[in-house]
């Protein structure tokens, strides 16, 4: 059982004080005191009170003292239902708590949009080239152009190109989690056919082929070989095509320089260069294409400076992407997040090392073990868990204001789709009021 | 421009200076620097609190110190629940402050056992991360049935049965009402909420039972401030929460993203004391918003949830218990809301897992905590005995570390020497993660041991240990 918040000795206060909040404050318990005595749901403690005095004295002063009261409240169900006895001395109260108080007007503001300060702008990258332009893919992306943070939808700032979607294709058989390779069954063992699914039938805006059998830890494929299979990627899709190296530092110098001087034309992205590489052994080749890079950096800003400084002795600033790196939900992600966040505040206030798009390999959200891992049945499905990270590893990513992802599930493509459609749509609810539906919705309990 | 921390010295000027160290500190100066860096609350300065002469003193630091985004705090008898209190729109500016606290749904329609089972399942959820339990906050009681006394009689059986602190829905003044009767005084709970409808009634029920008042205006800005306005100047009420709105879906979900961030940005970055307020989020819309099945609505539910945790939403109100949707939003949260200032890390060094010997294998990890977290509660589940090596990859996971040339030889030797393990094993064999395999060869080099590439993930050691450590296989590797 419980007690009342406003606890007060009534006959003490009560008649002779003009203090008309103090007044109504007395009255106001006395009203819920009855209210609650109807209800039978209220015990009262140290509480003394005396009800004569009230009822008759308060009113009458107060009514002499004070303008004709507006009524704020519509009296509550319970006073009206008072029990006999108090029924009087409860319409009184609440009389006299209507009149006690001060009537509070709408003070009318309006909300004046943010005004942000920004001098710098992303440049603007293409992915792939079309036949006009020397290559052979039917469609080409555009990223970056940038000059204000993702999603302040300021009036008359549209940003000039959103996020594209690529899906993950390896060159040889490796061990993908159990909701992938239901997704994508034999195709698995055929990169060709892999790619094909992803963009004719999971709508995947490019492809990202990751050479992974060139590493001399795994299968040690030459560089010819690799050549061959970006080869077979571009006839098989006419999107774009990520070309990834294994990581190897010694060994994708020489697979990107085979593979750039096979497709000069093509707009192929290189993926990726890092610190670690002998960059005069491969970016004067990639130099002489239309290659894109992609600078790696894992989660540093500051390296992420050094190596474009670097990258930018021979290749233009419109063909270099960033990779700040990216660790799955519970896995770093907020190194990598808080990262590209400083990275594009830092293009937009005018520093140039950081103006670039921003490339995201989503696929690392499935190192979380909550993504792939067989739990206790609570907490799910790892077939649902594991798109679900990678979806909402790519949707802190976006809010950063990353450009390109290259994933790994089809749902999270999907998803991650309507998500851009949503979000790249005016900004203005069709009706405002369903917005509290939820509040009174019977909604099932699952 | 965004909120900056005072100066140390003119926090300085206004401490005791009597460098007492009640507060851990060796003296006041280092105490006003860790005030400064938000890392020490002035509260901890006993003598600052409980002597006369510095109330003044203690006034004038809690303004110098205040944030821009309001905290504000609701109670149960039990807990307590902050959120706001937030001083930048972008973590690396400082850090964020109170997580962003989770509210499941109980609606009034519900049976009892029903309501009860709900409780639990919302007391009963966690999961441990990082040495963390990460679990949810808070309980938001919706009214379905408009009706006063059915809502007061669930506040009432969930006040009885649950710990956490509650938020009470309904935009009808007379069903909050009966709800706020059956409470405690020792209950602060969150009003949800005042209109531009009910705002009157709605700000003298906060008023005269002393709650958290949340104002929601959806797609309306103007309103929302003017109600923000008018309550806190006109009722002096100024534990407030604002609310601009979840949609889902086209020209909705941007609407909401605006909304959030624009609000945020006014507080943070114009210090416009109308914005200053927590902000909640209500992924709970999915279910009353999206079209399609249980499982669709569930996904838009994590995705709002996710959206509006990394834009600066305070509270959450959620309806979905199950755990897909939930672990990612706990997870997201902790990592979100950790202090970018300091690496996650533990001190490098060797442990001892079990009880190990002089032929007990060597295991290699990261000083990443999650990593290292992992990995030791794999270790001890699978009850071996085992040295683990911790290197110093400043905080980085393994794959990173790798990438970043952060777990090298060096890294291992510098261990390997200083805990004279070398003189603590006959062996000389170094298991490394699978992620690590490439690094493999540096390690043999710089350390002159014998490395054995482990599995990707430290949940299959004891199997790989079980096929690799038993004799006859020691023999070959300890020959070659």
């Amino acid at each position: 059982m419980s007690e009342h918040k406003q606890r007060k000795n009534v006959s003490e206060k009560s008649g002779r004080d003009e203090d008309v909040q103090r007044v109504s404050e007395v009255i106001g318990v006395l009203a819920k005191i009855a209210e609650a005595l109807e209800k039978g749901i209220v015990e009262l403690y140290n509480i003394d009170i005396n009800i004569d005095e009230v009822e008759l004295k308060l009113p009458l002063q107060i009514l002499e003292t004070l303008p004709i009261p507006v009524a704020i409240t519509p009296p509550p169900k319970a006073v009206a239902e008072a029990k006999p006895e108090v029924q009087a001395g409860v319409a009184v109260a609440k009389a006299v708590e209507v009149v006690g108080k001060k009537v509070v007007e709408l003070m009318t503001l309006a909300f004046e949009e943010p005004k942000l300060k920004f001098v710098g702008k992303v440049v603007e990258v293409k992915l792939g080239a079309t036949r006009s332009e020397g290559g052979t893919r039917d469609r080409v992306i555009v990223l970056g152009g940038h000059e204000l943070p993702p999603y302040y939808y300021l009036t008359g700032y549209k940003p000039p190109y959103p996020p594209a979607f690529g899906g993950d294709v390896f060159d040889m058989k490796i061990s993908l989690p159990r909701a992938v390779r239901i997704v994508f069954g034999d195709a698995l063992d055929n990169p060709e056919e892999w790619a094909r699914i992803w963009v004719n039938k999971f709508g995947a805006e490019a492809v990202d082929l990751h050479l992974i059998s060139t590493d001399p830890s795994i299968k040690d494929s030459p560089p010819e070989e690799a050549v061959k299979n970006v080869d077979r990627i571009l006839q098989a899709v006419k999107v774009p095509v990520i070309a990834g190296g294994s990581g190897n530092p010694e060994k994708d110098v020489a697979v990107f320089n085979k593979v750039v001087e096979a497709f000069p034309s093509e707009g192929i992205v290189i993926n990726s260069l890092n610190l670690d590489m002998d960059l005069e052994k491969v970016c004067p080749n990639i130099a002489k294409t239309n290659a894109v890079v992609i600078d790696f950096s894992p989660m540093s800003v500051e390296k992420a400076e050094e190596i474009n400084r670097k990258v930018y002795t021979w290749i233009p600033r419109n063909r270099i992407m960033l990779d700040l790196n990216i660790g799955g939900i519970g896995y770093g992600t907020e190194y990598g997040f808080t990262a590209m966040e400083r990275a594009r505040l830092g293009a937009l206030l005018g520093n140039e090392l950081l103006q670039h798009p921003f490339n995201v390999g989503a696929a690392n959200a499935w190192g979380a073990r909550e993504a792939w891992m067989a739990m206790d049945p609570y907490w799910g499905p790892r077939e649902i868990r594991g798109p679900l990270w990678e979806t909402l590893t790519c949707i802190i990513c976006l809010l950063a204001g990353a450009d390109y992802f290259m994933m790994l599930h089809p749902l999270s493509v999907k998803v991650m789709k309507s998500l851009r459609e949503y979000l790249f749509s005016e900004p203005k609810p069709r009706d405002p009021e369903k917005a509290l539906d939820w509040l009174s919705a019977k909604i099932p309990v699952v | 421009m965004p909120w900056k921390p005072p100066a140390p010295i003119d926090i300085y000027q206004l401490l005791p200076k009597t460098n007492c160290g009640k507060c851990g500190e060796p003296n006041c100066m280092a105490f006003a620097v860790k005030l400064v860096n938000l890392e020490a609350k002035v509260e901890q300065c006993p003598p600052l609190v409980e002597e006369e002469t510095y109330r003044e003193n203690l006034k004038k630091l809690r303004e110098l110190l205040l944030p821009p985004v309001k905290e504000v705090v609701l109670r149960s008898p039990k807990k307590i629940v902050k959120v706001g209190g937030e001083y930048v729109l972008y973590r690396h500016e400082l850090r964020y402050m109170n997580p962003t606290a989770i509210a499941i749904d109980i609606d009034d329609s519900m049976d009892r056992d029903a309501i009860l089972k709900r409780i639990e399942r919302i007391e009963k959820f966690e999961y441990e991360y990082v040495g963390q339990k990460l679990k949810l906050d808070l309980i938001a009681i919706r009214s379905t049935t408009n009706d006063p006394k059915q809502f007061a009689k669930t506040v009432q059986i969930v006040s009885e049965n649950s710990s956490l602190p509650l938020i009470l829905c309904s935009l009808n003044p007379t069903v909050i009402e009966a709800g706020l009767n059956v409470l405690t005084q020792n209950y602060k709970p969150l009003i949800y909420a005042a209109t531009k409808d009910n705002w009157r009634e709605l700000a003298e029920l906060a008023k005269r039972f002393e709650t958290a008042l949340a104002i929601a205006s959806p797609g309306d800005l103007d309103t929302l401030v003017s109600l923000v306005k008018t309550i806190s100047e006109g009722y002096g009420i100024e534990d407030l929460v604002l609310d601009p709105g979840t949609f889902v879906g086209p020209n909705g979900l941007a609407y909401t993203l605006k909304a959030f961030t624009w609000l945020r940005y006014k507080a943070t970055y114009d210090l416009w004391k109308y914005t200053g307020y927590p902000l909640l989020g209500t992924p709970i819309s999915a279910w009353t918003l999206v079209e399609g099945d249980v499982t669709d609505k569930m996904w838009w539910e994590a995705v709002l949830a996710t959206m509006l945790t990394t834009r600066y939403a305070d509270i959450l109100i959620m309806h979905s218990l199950e755990g897909w949707v939930l672990l990612p939003q706990v997870m997201w949260r902790f990592g979100l809301y950790t202090d970018p200032r300091k690496p996650v890390a533990v001190p490098p060094g060797v442990r001892e897992i079990g009880k190990p010997n002089e032929m007990s294998p060597v295991l290699v990890t990261t000083n990443y905590a999650l990593t290292y977290s992992i990995v030791m509660s794999d270790l001890e589940k699978s009850k071996i005995n085992a040295w683990l090596i911790v290197i110093d990859t400043e905080g980085l996971a393994v794959d990173v570390s790798v990438a970043a040339k952060k777990f090298t030889g060096d890294k291992v030797l510098e261990v390997l020497k200083s805990s004279k393990l070398d003189e603590k094993v006959k062996h000389r064999i170094l298991i490394i993660p699978g992620k690590a395999a490439r690094v493999s060869g540096d390690i043999e080099d710089v350390t002159g041991w014998k490395v054995v590439v482990g599995p990707m993930d430290s949940n299959e050691i004891s199997k790989f240990l079980d096929k690799i450590w038993a004799s006859e296989k020691l023999k070959e590797l300890t020959q070659t």
